[in-house]
């Protein structure tokens, strides 16, 4: 337990620093600045900041987090040296990477919102998509951590986290498409639950837009995911999928990490 | 004779297909300097690794003081390391990578800043590694091995990247520890310094501890009066050997 805290506190006081965090958090204010701006409404921006956040967290998070542990090689042997454990070392390094990257989110979205002033309604999404990408942060960062011990070569390694990615981002909804058009002759409201539960992203999109008024536009589906979002059952199976996301990533790669030679 | 301070008994590492050690037996005496010398992937780098759990051994036994050390993690509180490459984190200061070591081992007992004040390392130290020299970052890397007075000493081609000036502080270091009781194991292709240093050579070729004794039995048993015409002679022997 020690050496996680203290790994983390080293760790994270590096990554807190680095000058792509930094930009990290910049652009998400400037994002964020411009839409309050522009739509004058904060659950408008809110809206609008859905999608740019179910984008940007996995990709920042899943790079940034893979180069960042290829970079720190030398940085884990150093301390893989001195008398500590490596399951606690494996969890302070993914701690100590996730945590700056969920701060440099909140600060990025959060500080804006606070200069312009929302009111109660807003808080309430706001709340959401905050909760959402920091969640989305600690999964994509328990991939990243898993792909740079997994993966000896760096350049294999980064290109698996982008595969990723691009597969939970882009290439699963399309399939998700495909497989409703080809069936569209059958009722697959639970199908469709199932799928939705099988991504970490796309759990995240129905949590929040669910949040928002207009769900109703989602039509029946809509209605179901509602009911189901809504009921005890569901949140209990969205937390577990969620809990499931970060914690399959974090044993893998503790196991790897512990019989790695470095 | 003196319990050895580590004992390397029937140790095997491979590498997917590559035997990186095969079947090591070495020691290494407690109060001298060790020098392991061969070629380039004769396994120097992975023996080191093993005896400080970097690298996982497939089968074999390593004790340190001895206990048998694979598997645990407590026993590297009394080794200091010094890898070959000197690459921190870019953003942290020299100060706060030795807070991280102090917090990380532990130990409040009073510190070993010789090679701090010998190298000036005082102003280095607070400034982010990454806008230092590779050379000064060597020098922190060096000053971090020797900073807990650790009764073992490893140090990966310590002077690779050091001034000679930097470098005869460092090997002035090591003679004094050694003089103190410390035992030192030291790797490095300059064989002009190990033989200023070393007491025991342990050569290695293609995975083997091809020899393990003393710098004099060394030169005696090769008919030379170098370790580097040693080293050579024993390379060329041991190749003969490998072809045949």
């Amino acid at each position: 337990m020690n050496t996680i805290r203290k790994v983390l506190k080293y760790q994270a006081r590096d990554a807190v620093r680095s000058r792509w965090l930094i930009a990290y958090a910049i652009f998400f204010a400037l994002v964020t600045d411009g839409l309050l701006r522009f739509s004058g409404d904060p659950v408008k921006a809110q809206l609008s900041l859905v999608s740019v956040v179910l984008f940007v967290v996995p990709l920042v998070a899943i790079v940034f987090g893979t180069v960042y542990l290829y970079n720190a090689r030398e940085f884990i042997e150093l301390i893989l040296a001195q008398p500590v454990n490596r399951a606690q070392t494996y969890a302070g390094l993914y701690v100590g990477l996730a945590l700056p990257l969920a701060l440099a989110f909140m600060l990025g979205i959060g500080v804006p919102f606070l200069l312009h002033g929302i009111d109660a309604a807003a808080w309430t999404t706001l709340i959401a998509l905050l909760v959402a990408g920091v969640v989305l942060t600690f999964v994509f960062t328990a991939i990243a951590t898993l792909i740079a011990v997994r993966c000896e070569d760096r350049l294999r390694g980064l290109g698996t986290a982008i595969a990723v990615w691009l597969l939970l981002t882009v290439v699963y909804d399309g399939l998700v498409l495909f497989v409703l058009a080809v069936m569209s002759d059958y009722p697959l409201e639970h199908a469709t639950l199932a799928m939705m539960m099988a991504n970490p992203i796309d759990i995240a999109r129905v949590g929040l837009l669910l949040r928002f008024d207009n769900s109703a536009m989602m039509g029946y589906t809509g209605a179901v995911f509602l009911k189901f979002f809504g009921g005890t059952v569901g949140m209990a199976v969205t937390i577990t999928a969620l809990t499931v996301w970060v914690s399959a990533p974090i044993a893998l790669g503790m196991r790897v990490f512990q019989r790695k030679d470095f | 004779m003196n319990r050895p301070k580590i004992q390397i008994t029937d140790l095997s590492k491979r590498f997917g297909t590559l035997e990186v050690l095969r079947s090591v037996d070495m020691a290494a005496r407690a109060g001298r300097v060790i020098a392991i010398v061969g070629p380039n992937g004769a396994g120097k780098t992975t023996l080191i690794k093993s005896v400080l759990g970097l690298t996982r051994p497939d089968a074999g036994s390593i004790m340190v003081d001895g206990v048998e050390v694979l598997g645990h993690d407590d026993y590297r509180a009394r080794i200091g390391y010094m890898p070959q490459i000197a690459r921190f984190p870019e953003n942290l200061t020299g100060a706060e990578l030795i807070a991280m070591l102090k917090d990380l081992r532990g130990q409040t007992a009073e510190q070993d800043v010789e090679l701090i004040s010998s190298f000036e390392l005082g102003a280095a130290l607070e400034q982010p590694l990454r806008v230092l020299s590779g050379g000064t970052r060597q020098k922190v890397n060096a000053a971090m091995a020797f900073l807990f007075s650790p009764q073992l000493l490893i140090l990966d081609e310590p002077t690779a990247g050091l001034d000679p000036l930097a470098s005869s502080i460092l090997k002035d270091k090591i003679l004094a520890e050694r003089g103190a009781g410390k035992t030192v194991v030291v790797t490095s292709h300059i064989m002009n310094e190990l033989e200023e240093l070393a007491d025991d050579v342990a050569f290695m070729l293609e995975g083997r501890a091809a020899f393990v004794g003393t710098l004099d039995e060394l030169k005696r048993i090769t008919n030379q009066i170098t370790l580097e015409r040693a080293v050579a002679t024993m390379m060329s022997r041991g190749w003969i050997k490998a072809a045949a």
